[in-house]
């Protein structure tokens, strides 16, 4: 059957067919993951935080505790109230976490439970307590687990970050965007080796990937310390990655225009072009020459660029998931040869076409397609129409690649079907190195598969 | 390392870290199993456990919602109806194959859903102003594409808040197409309190809205239904490979492996067997009620277990040529299984397994880590209720609360024509003295040990608990809990996924798990957890004087 079914063409159609985007809340689950002594809430049905810790794990294979209101029919008559009380209660009690981030979902923003003013009332049962509580609404009918990330990470700014007259000159504060850990830690370590006092938020590279345990551990350690968030505004600027993040929910732009803390926003640094274009601003930065073993590193990968052009260069592939990586994804592949002739955003971005056009400003003319708010089968049929070499994006498009029958380059989230998805690394000429690697390996494999001539000489 | 606390001083190190509050309602969901006093007429003297209860806000319970008990677990196995989720878009996308049930479409040509995942993708706009139009055009879209024969309809949060009524949509829109049959599910994900009631709620519409509408007979003289087996990691295959072999029809299974017209014509057949007592007793009984079709509890996982239950079925036909069959192909089945057992068993024996897992799986597998021998010294269900617990002849003191009572119970009549009588009352008696009970099941703790703990929707920080102080061999729970065990050294095997193996149902599927077992417990990494410095003084010193 499944070669068999037409797709759905006309228009405009209100069925959603294999989305291509997961909801807000788990993106603030993600986000609050990233930050030291940290408990998510998620403030609805426990069905939530059980289907989105579920999600997370698979992806990270790593113990996420998120923890639930638990409602019940008559919480949501109601109101959500004495279970968010409650929930608070027990979570301190149990965790003695230095922050609570309480997400709210669709069952509590239908009903209009304000949250806000039940945290600001709110007394704690133990007099001890000392975690700072805060909320960010991600009701899961807006906007997508991409927004919800960013959104979490903004609330976290605003209700921590103190006013400050001091700058301090290296320092640095950066919002990665959702970053796999081991490009988080690549940062962290990259920035430490430039002398740079940089706070990486979220930072999620230790919780989300992290050793076995000799002792148990509530809460495993890591993550943005509190007191690192708080002196954010003494930084003497944000770098932020991203290039369709909506300014109203980042965390960047709320630190400039509160806290006067000037915001760099710069591509994710995947690629040759984005990487120099990252490193130079950490040059001017600090005044450092350029490393002679990142030198190394750059020239190592225009060396495999060089020796895989002939697998990649005039190749076509269809580039899909959360807009920001889809984007940073789209200039990779114009870099090393290949033309991204299906840039799909499954989250409905606003003004996503205008965000391409911007990077690629003749995207038209090279023949690119460029989708948001869409579908797999949206992205299917596109891929279909225009005919692709390869697919490159989450787990969740491998029954579309094997549909169209081409190879599927796993990269963003959900990576469910292969191992190693928190090691990942993309970033800088190291990282992008990888990627390349993986491409055209995945390019080879498939030609050989096919050939089944058995040539081992490739 | 078996742990040197008394079954009391486990349970008071679960409930310390507990306010008075949720201690005192823990305590009486972990319980120290003691076998019934025989003088006590059978009633129940000890062992109520408090089951079925509200999950406790901010403790990290392994529950789902009744969305997910509905959607997830009972139809999602079927692969011809096509489900639309009428909500946002996660519910949707998180239910999506996630539970890895396989299904064998007989052709190319059969239509096949469980692939897809359909949602109305409810926005802001559609929460304010309702989702009745959206959702109708979503269904006219479906059935222009798929052409389903069925269609049904999942609510999630806050469709049932907003006042869409999905019930209503589904009869304007079976009107407008006769030829599909279109029902819906009031699921809301903060009915009941675990995915239980969305089991109940999905056992009712399925038994109203589409059991009784064909007539499919498939050929074969002892015709059965399996219910309560979902076919995760091909155990439905497994067990249709076993009962073809042994002569048994298999008319339809609930739903693993199932299709839209075996559900329509469940009731041409003389048994019903359960496996998920849990998610699938309503429909049992609902459907003796009805047509008289009796049931017994079946057990497929387990090799002994699974001979067991094939016998009963024999004994309940009481068919010679049956019986013999049976027999032969239990006998066929046997030598791989000792082989099997022979290689496995002397590394596992004496070890421990600890089992929290869904309504039945925690009781079942008891049987496949009997048959390594090993002991589960704990156990516990996610969802289940008291009698999944102490067996059904509690079922008449179990207090109805506030949140069951939410849940539909339905009024069922004997069908004037189709009621039929399939075993009499004298029969029943001679079945029960050949120890064959109908509608019976004994439940979880009279079949474990005096003294294992018994712990009723575990939560995370009791895991935690259990881990450190009794260090089993290994634990089976699902892939939320599995990280956290494996952090501490202790391999975890996924119960509800299978970890992307199996089969482990039936006969082949008992050699699946014998070496699986045999392969995690003794898998070479747990003995690099530690350095070789931190666990050896001497060469702690070697390594300090190296170089």
């Amino acid at each position: 059957m499944s070669t068999k079914t037409k797709l759905i063409t006309e228009p405009g159609r209100e069925v959603t067919q294999d989305a291509c985007r997961v909801c807000a809340p788990l993106g603030a689950c993600l986000a609050f993951k990233g930050v030291e002594g940290a408990v998510t809430l998620l403030h609805g049905s426990q069905g939530c935080a059980t289907y989105i810790r579920r999600y997370l794990i698979s992806h990270f294979r790593e113990p996420i505790d998120v923890a639930s209101s638990s409602f019940t029919e008559e919480t949501a008559v109601f109101g959500g109230k004495a279970n968010l009380l409650a929930g608070l209660d027990n979570i301190s009690r149990q965790y003695t976490p230095q922050l609570i981030g309480v997400a709210t979902t669709c069952l509590s923003e239908t009903i209009g439970d304000d949250v806000a003013a039940v945290l600001r009332d709110r007394v704690p049962a133990d007099p001890e307590e000392k975690c700072k509580v805060l909320n960010v609404s991600t009701p899961s009918y807006s906007g997508s687990h991409a927004d919800g990330f960013y959104r979490a990470v903004r609330s976290l700014v605003s209700a921590l970050t103190e006013e400050t007259s001091e700058v301090f000159t290296q320092r640095l504060n950066v919002f990665p965007g959702m970053a796999t850990p081991a490009d988080i830690r690549w940062l962290k370590s990259l920035f430490k080796a430039w002398g740079l006092e940089a706070v990486v938020l979220p930072d999620y590279s230790d919780t989300l990937d992290g050793g076995l345990w000799d002792t148990y551990q509530r809460i495993p350690s890591g993550g943005t310390s509190l007191a690192a968030i708080r002196g954010m505004g003494g930084a003497e600027c944000s770098l932020e990655f991203g290039h369709a993040l909506n300014p109203a929910d980042s965390a960047a732009v709320w630190l400039e225009e509160c806290r006067g803390v000037k915001r760099l926003l710069l591509g994710a640094p995947v690629g040759v072009a984005a990487s120099d274009l990252f490193f130079h601003r950490l040059q001017a930065l600090t005044g450092r020459d350029f490393p002679a073993d990142l030198s190394a590193e750059r020239g190592r990968l225009i060396d495999a660029y060089a020796d895989g052009h002939k697998y990649v260069s005039g190749k076509r592939a269809a580039v899909y998931g959360d807009a920001d990586l889809v984007a940073t994804l789209a200039l990779f592949l114009l870099e090393i040869g290949v033309t991204p002739v299906v840039c799909a955003a499954g989250g409905p971005v606003s003004a996503f076409r205008e965000v391409m056009k911007g990077l690629v400003p003749d995207f038209e003319e090279r023949g690119m397609e460029v989708l948001s708010d869409v579908d797999f089968d949206h992205i299917e049929q596109a891929t279909a129409r225009v005919g692709v070499d390869f697919m490159i994006g989450s787990s969740k498009g491998y029954k579309a690649a094997k549909r169209l029958g081409v190879p599927l380059v796993r990269v963003g989230f959900p990576i469910h079907d292969r191992f190693g998805a928190a090691r990942q690394r993309l970033m800088g000429y190291d990282g992008t190195q990888r990627l390349f690697d993986e491409l055209v390996n995945t390019l080879l494999s498939h030609t050989q598969e096919a050939t089944g001539l058995g040539y081992s000489y490739m | 390392m078996p742990s040197k606390l008394t079954p009391e001083e486990l349970k008071q190190e679960l409930l310390k870290a507990y306010p008075a509050k949720v201690a005192r309602k823990r305590e009486k969901q972990i319980i120290i199993n003691k076998h019934k006093d025989p003088s006590a007429n059978g009633l129940p003297t000890t062992n109520e456990v408090l089951a079925n209860a509200r999950t406790i806000p901010g403790i990290l319970s392994m529950r789902g919602c009744a969305y997910a008990g509905c959607k997830g677990v009972v139809l999602g196995p079927t692969r011809d109806i096509l489900h639309i989720v009428h909500g946002p878009i996660g519910c949707s996308y998180y239910a999506w194959l996630t539970r890895r049930n396989q299904t064998r479409p007989v052709s190319d040509e059969d239509p096949n859903f469980m692939t897809y995942c359909f949602s109305t993708d409810m926005q802001e706009e559609d929460i304010i102003y309702g989702g009745e139009k959206k959702l109708k055009k979503a269904i006219d879209e479906a059935i222009a594409i798929f052409k389903p024969k069925a269609l049904d309809i999942f609510s999630t949060c806050p469709v049932g808040l907003i006042g869409d009524d999905v019930h209503a949509v589904a009869r304007e829109m079976e009107a407008k197409y006769p030829d599909v049959n279109i029902f819906g599910f009031s699921c809301e994900g903060y009915k009941g309190v675990s995915q239980s009631a969305g089991h109940h709620i999905a056992n009712n519409k399925v038994f109203t809205d589409v059991l009784g509408l064909g007539d499919l007979k498939k050929p074969g003289k002892y015709r059965v239904n399996l219910l309560g087996e979902y076919n995760i990691g091909g155990d439905a295959f497994e067990l249709e490979r076993v009962f073809e072999k042994c002569g048994i029809t298999l008319q339809a299974t609930f739903s693993g492996n199932s299709t839209y017209e075996e559900f329509t014509s469940a009731h041409n057949v003389d048994l019903n067997l359960v496996m998920c007592h849990r998610s699938i007793n309503y429909m049992a009984d609902m459907m003796e009620t009805k047509y008289g079709i009796p049931w017994f509890k079946v057990n497929f996982i387990g090799a002994e277990s699974s001979a067991k239950s094939l016998r009963k079925i024999g004994q309940y036909y009481g068919d010679q040529e049956l019986i013999d069959r049976i027999e032969a192909v239990i006998a066929e089945e046997m030598p791989a299984i000792e082989a099997a057992r022979a290689t496995h068993r002397p590394s596992l024996e004496g070890k421990t397994a600890v089992l929290f897992v869904g309504g039945s799986r925690a009781h079942h597998y008891q049987d496949l880590f009997h048959e390594l021998g090993m002991e589960t010294i704990s156990a516990g269900y996610e969802f289940a209720h008291r009698d999944d617990y102490e067996g059904r002849h509690v079922l008449s003191s179990i207090k109805v609360d506030a949140d069951s009572r939410n849940i539909e119970e339905i009024e069922v009549h004997p069908d004037a024509e189709l009621y039929k009588e399939r075993v009499t009352p004298e029969r029943k008696a001679e079945l029960l003295a050949m120890g064959i009970e109908m509608n019976g099941y004994e439940g979880m703790m009279p079949e474990m040990k005096e003294g294992a703990l018994i712990i009723d929707d575990l939560n995370h920080h009791e895991a935690e608990v259990l881990i450190e102080k009794v260090k089993p061999a290994i634990f089976g729970a699902g892939v939320k809990e599995k990280y956290v065990i494996q952090k501490s050294g202790v391999p975890l095997k996924q119960l509800h996924s299978y970890d992307y193996s199996g089969p482990y149902a039936g006969f082949k599927g008992a050699i699946n798990f014998y070496a699986e077992i045999d392969r995690l417990v003794n898998a070479s990494c747990w003995g690099l957890v530690k350095a070789p410095w931190q666990s050896s003084p001497e060469l702690s010193a070697s390594y300090a004087y190296v170089g």
